[in-house]
């Protein structure tokens, strides 16, 4: 699984970066996370509202921080799908 | 409590705020007329301002922030670009700039929203109008204006900052400045996600008004009853009129100052009111007074830092200029009036 966390580095982006990776680690599930700081790339997927989080290729999470307990939710209604 | 009964939990907050806000000025009395202070002293009047005008404001706030969380639920941004996709000039910076009222905005989102609206074909100048809108009328200005200085300011402030928007983005549109956009800008390519926004059941929508009350009030709250108490330490000792020579009417000059000094400025609505009304209570002109405060969270240096990112400098200068012309024009209408 490959989760991209999209922002430009503000303070929310950074609290969702690790929140996915608290949520990783407390899930025990081995995931690749990448930083996509690049607007255009964060552009290309569509959202206007960041931080976002990209699932495999998949809008999860755009525009607002969730809990660690949301993502984790979020992550494995991804793998069930 | 609130997971199992969303509907009956609200109902009893409501209620429970009605109760509050009511008992509030009664309250406050007692609290002065126990504490026995003197009638008409300095202290009284600082105290009174304190106990009642504090608790007033943050109830007010948490009711507007509640509501304006549950009227955004119903707009996003991409919802708003859909809205606005193929509108002409003048339709579009009248409807941008009421959209940029409703529609979730933070300013470090300026960049993607901006592609955003690019890419899906939207004019420059109505980008514009709902950026310029977005910040500048916020709930948080418009609930402290109305607590503090009654409807008329509140409903005066909403309506010229929407012209403002309007007009500015406008201007902008026939100026034809697209070449002043960094030319990336024009490759972006984006999916248009179809979200699924149209199901979200009214108890969800409740729950992001709860939501935006828990993230904008605990934020906020620490500035009101700061300013309030400086407010209410100058309400009771500085002399009346103290601002008046520098900031009062016949001062013409103060407005083009106050909106000079207030551009690079930044601060959120909540820290910049108690100043306002500290101005405001020593003789300032209404005005200058709110010319300084829509150039403080209208316009600022790191929002224009961020859009040096995607736009040339000839841009931001003229939207700074525009804009800045307008914020002088409103402060002189609102001295004419008051």
């Amino acid at each position: 699984m490959i989760i991209k966390v999209l922002g430009s580095g503000c303070a929310n982006c950074q609290t969702l970066e690790k929140r996915t990776y608290n949520a990783l680690q407390e899930l025990n599930i081995d995931a690749t996370v990448e930083k996509v700081q690049n607007y255009q790339k964060i552009v290309s997927y569509g959202i206007m509202r960041t931080p976002g989080l990209v699932i495999d290729e998949e809008v999860a999470v755009a525009g607002y921080v969730p809990t660690v307990e949301k993502l984790k939710e979020i992550i494995l209604t991804h793998l069930g799908a | 409590m609130f997971e199992k009964y969303p509907l009956g939990t609200i109902a009893i907050l409501l209620l429970l705020w009605i109760v509050l806000y009511t008992t509030l000025q009664p309250l406050a009395d007692a609290i002065v007329a126990l504490v026995g202070l003197p009638q008409g002293a300095h202290i009284t009047e600082a105290v009174r301002f304190l106990v009642f005008e504090a608790p007033k404001v943050l109830l007010l706030l948490t009711l507007i922030v509640f509501i304006v969380g549950i009227i955004r639920s119903y707009f996003s941004p991409e919802r708003t670009r859909k809205i606005l996709g193929g509108k002409k000039l003048f339709v579009g910076n009248v409807l941008a700039s009421l959209l940029g009222v409703v529609t979730p905005f933070c300013s470090c989102s300026a960049i993607p929203l901006f592609l955003g609206f690019v890419e899906s074909g939207i004019p420059l100048g109505v980008t514009f109008s709902f950026l310029i809108a977005a910040p500048m009328i916020n709930e948080v200005a418009l609930v402290l204006l109305f607590g503090l200085f009654g409807w008329k300011t509140a409903l005066l402030y909403m309506s010229t900052g929407l012209i403002i928007a309007m007009i500015s983005g406008y201007i902008i549109g026939i100026l034809k400045l697209e070449k002043y956009v960094e030319p990336w800008v024009y490759e972006v390519k984006a999916e248009h996600l179809e979200m699924a926004e149209d199901k979200i059941l009214f108890t969800q929508r409740i729950s992001a008004g709860v939501d935006a009350v828990v993230e904008i009030v605990s934020k906020v709250w620490i500035y009101i009853v700061i300013g309030i108490a400086v407010g209410s330490g100058i309400h009771g000792y500085v002399p009346e009129n103290f601002m008046a020579s520098i900031m009062g009417k016949s001062a013409w000059w103060s407005i083009p100052i106050a909106v000079l000094i207030g551009i690079p400025m930044y601060s959120n609505a909540a820290g910049i009111i108690p100043v306002v009304q500290a101005l405001l209570e020593k003789g300032a002109s209404l005005g200058t007074v709110l010319a300084f405060m829509m150039a403080v969270i209208g316009l600022s240096l790191p929002e224009t830092i961020i859009l040096k990112k995607i736009l040339k400098l000839p841009l931001i200068l003229t939207f700074i200029g525009i804009v800045a012309v307008g914020i002088i024009i409103v402060g002189y209408i609102f001295n004419i009036v008051y």
